[in-house]
């Protein structure tokens, strides 16, 4: 049963992996691609690895690692997409033609 | 523990990398590829996990770890770089 459970989440964790890959080609520009790339493969992730700890049987050796490995891709993952975004507006790319709103220019126009 | 469930779900982690190494490839601009970079090493974990999983090797999860934590420290490197230079 528990077993099946892991399984279960597993499986979704597969599917957001995968739409997340074919967001990262589909979408237009890299802001909305960070989107798709961050969030949808982290939460992949984040479920394939509970449906590990799930399926090899709760606090075995390979679990308790898995619940580890689950708490620093919590953490780190929007540190580096947040660094990534950063770094592309300040090297000058331009958003897509057809965005909307740009707060992060707008709250910096004084400065620079 | 189905063998052929594992079967599927390591050709569509093959996909997924697949995906995003199409977008490394094609790029256009740095933050493009640095973003599929991110992707593919994120998938690359799950791949480690599972077949710590289904080889009941959990010392294959150590490594999956410290992938984790490098790539990190690679693209914070990469931002660093994008931002304007190393400095």
């Amino acid at each position: 049963m528990i077993d099946n459970i892991g399984m279960f989440f597993i499986g979704v964790g597969l599917a957001f992996d995968v739409l997340g890959c074919l967001g990262l080609v589909r979408l237009p520009d890299v802001y909305n691609r960070l989107q798709s790339a961050t969030k949808c493969v982290t939460l992949g992730t984040c479920s394939i690895l509970f449906g590990v700890f799930l399926a090899s049987g709760g606090f075995t050796e390979t679990g308790v690692k898995a619940l580890i490995t689950i708490v620093f891709l919590v953490l780190t993952s929007p540190v580096s997409a947040h660094a990534i975004s950063r770094g592309a507006h300040r090297s000058g790319i331009r958003l897509w033609e057809k965005s909307v709103v740009d707060s992060y220019a707008e709250d910096n126009e004084g400065e620079a | 523990m189905n063998n052929t469930l594992a079967f599927v779900s390591v050709g569509l982690m093959a996909g997924g990398i697949f995906l995003a190494f199409l977008r490394l490839l094609v790029g256009k601009t740095g933050p493009d590829r640095a973003v599929a970079l991110d992707t593919i090493t994120l998938i690359s974990t799950n791949l480690l996990v599972f077949i710590a999983l289904f080889e009941e090797r959990s010392m294959l999860m150590d490594v999956a770890i410290v992938y984790s934590v490098l790539s990190f420290l690679g693209v914070l490197a990469l931002a660093r770089y994008l931002d304007g230079g190393l400095r």
